[in-house]
């Protein structure tokens, strides 16, 4: 299960990458990616569509949102909580 | 080239349905955002604005007019009403001929789309009322003003999102300037606080759920409001001659774009446009004592145009006062740059400097006179009021004392 949401946001952020999943590895930013703030709240709504979850992110203060955006890592943990919490 | 001063105002925000509820109201530095009321507000994350309450729109008009007018129409036309009535302007035949409206707005009758989707869309209705498509189109607004007034010269709409009522007032200023009418009415209107305006804008993620407090360092985004002020601008002898009440004297104007994103900011934009309307004045930087600041709130806007500001001005940007009145009244999007003409009216024709209110924390970012939640008296010699839009388009107008 775990596993399924990790790699579905890797899939999302690569398709807004446009990488191939497998190059996109879990320590990477979304500098690193190339996503503006722009891709990142496209990203987000992906995310919110995929899983049916709200994630908490403000684009005018994106490190103070409970959302941790830091590494692709940060973010498909991040779901992994949003989703662990609507089960 | 002919001078052009301002010579009527009125409006209709959260702050008050009069020019001089709303001047009073940023002279107590009074917020009028509040909790929404409209239908499906349960489905909205974002719950707040500038809202104009106790609002009865059959109080003023008949119910056969009200077929006709969408709510931003409505708004229009009760600050046109109050411009021309305050301008004590009679329109003559000869005037009536050359006289226009330009007023911006960006949704248009937002309310009468969504209505209608509602009932197609979701009542399965598969009939509409015959008025939809002259209610819902952008130059409603301005049409009903002409027809109201009986101003028969250019009349049109202006839609650059967050810029329309300064490029609106833009095209007003030049008209008359150029010699082409004496008298135009000129403003904007916007009326896009209905479940499907908001939810449009909560897609992206820039807007407060609580309070808008631009160049605060906690700030969290924007919030929108709604409302219209509408302006007579009148060509200065044609003023003079009649004795008008000269409010102010409209000096310069500048529109420039980014040509760079579609959402994100551009300083270099933002100083072309604010140089320009300054150069067209024929003023120096040191003349404007106030910028009435596009100031959004969210984070992006007001870092740059702070920056923008400081290129703009050199050293006079440590001595200016510069607000925004979207803290109190909302960003009224298309209808925005004209409300907040009244705030620069205020400024040099009263002496009074409205504040930019919640501000709790300073920013280095934005570390200019941002007149922090209490009004100030000065002396304002000119003032210069911004406009950023969405889609990389700026407008600046400057205007002087009468």
């Amino acid at each position: 299960m775990a596993e399924d949401v990790r790699d579905k946001v890797i899939r999302i952020l690569a398709e807004q990458a446009v990488l191939d999943p497998a190059d996109v590895r879990p320590d990477m930013t979304l500098e690193d990616l190339g996503i503006d703030s722009l891709g990142l709240v496209e990203a987000v709504f992906a995310i919110e569509e995929a899983f049916d979850i709200q994630v908490p992110f403000n684009a005018n203060a994106p490190a103070e949102s409970a959302f941790d955006i830091s590494t692709v890592g940060s973010i498909a943990r991040a779901v992994e909580g949003l989703v662990a919490e609507r089960t | 080239m002919r001078r052009v001063v301002i010579t009527g105002q009125g409006a209709i925000t959260a702050l008050g349905a009069s020019a001089a509820e709303n001047a009073e109201a940023m002279r107590e530095g009074r917020c009028g955002i509040g909790p929404l009321d409209f239908p499906d507000i349960e489905r909205l994350a974002i719950a707040v604005g500038g809202q104009i309450r106790g609002y009865r729109p059959e109080a003023h008009f008949t119910r056969q007019e009200l077929t006709l007018y969408d709510r931003f129409t409505q708004f229009a036309l009760l600050a046109a009403r109050e411009a021309v009535e305050s301008s004590g302007l009679a329109v003559t035949e000869a005037l009536a001929e050359q006289a226009g409206v330009v007023l911006g707005t960006s949704g248009g009758g937002l309310q009468t789309q969504e209505e209608n989707y509602r009932l197609v869309f979701e009542e399965r209705k598969n009939r509409v009322h015959p008025f939809v498509v002259p209610r819902l189109m952008n130059n409603a607004a301005a049409s009903h003003v002409s027809m109201v007034h009986n101003l028969q010269g250019p009349t049109f709409t202006v839609a650059t999102a967050c810029a329309s009522s300064n490029h609106a007032m833009g095209q007003a200023f030049h008209l008359i300037r150029g010699g082409l009418t004496r008298v135009m009415l000129t403003g904007g209107s916007e009326s896009m606080l209905c479940f499907g305006g908001i939810k449009a804008w909560e897609g992206l993620r820039v807007m407060s759920r609580d309070v808008c407090r631009p160049f605060s360092a906690n700030r969290n985004g924007m919030i929108q409001g709604e409302g219209a002020a509408v302006f007579v601008f009148e060509e200065y002898e044609h003023a003079r001659a009649r004795g008008a009440d000269i409010l102010a004297e409209i000096v310069g104007f500048a529109m420039t774009s980014d040509a760079s994103d579609i959402v994100m900011p551009n300083k270099k934009g933002a100083v072309r446009a604010m140089r320009g309307a300054l150069h067209d004045a024929r003023l120096p930087a040191e003349a404007v004592g106030y910028i009435n600041a596009h100031g959004t709130g969210t984070a992006a806007n007001d870092r740059t145009e702070c920056a923008a500001v400081r290129e703009a001005f050199g050293a006079q940007a440590d001595r200016l006062m510069i607000s925004s009145t979207k803290s109190m009244h909302g960003h009224v999007i298309g209808g925005t740059g004209a409300i907040e003409l009244l705030a620069c009216i205020l400024a040099l024709r009263d002496g009074v400097v409205p504040p930019t209110i919640n501000h709790e924390i300073a920013d280095p970012d934005c570390d200019l006179d941002v007149v922090p939640n209490v009004a100030r008296e000065a002396r304002v010699e000119a003032a210069m009021s911004n406009a950023f839009a969405f889609g990389g388009l700026n407008a600046c107008l400057v205007l002087r004392v009468a």
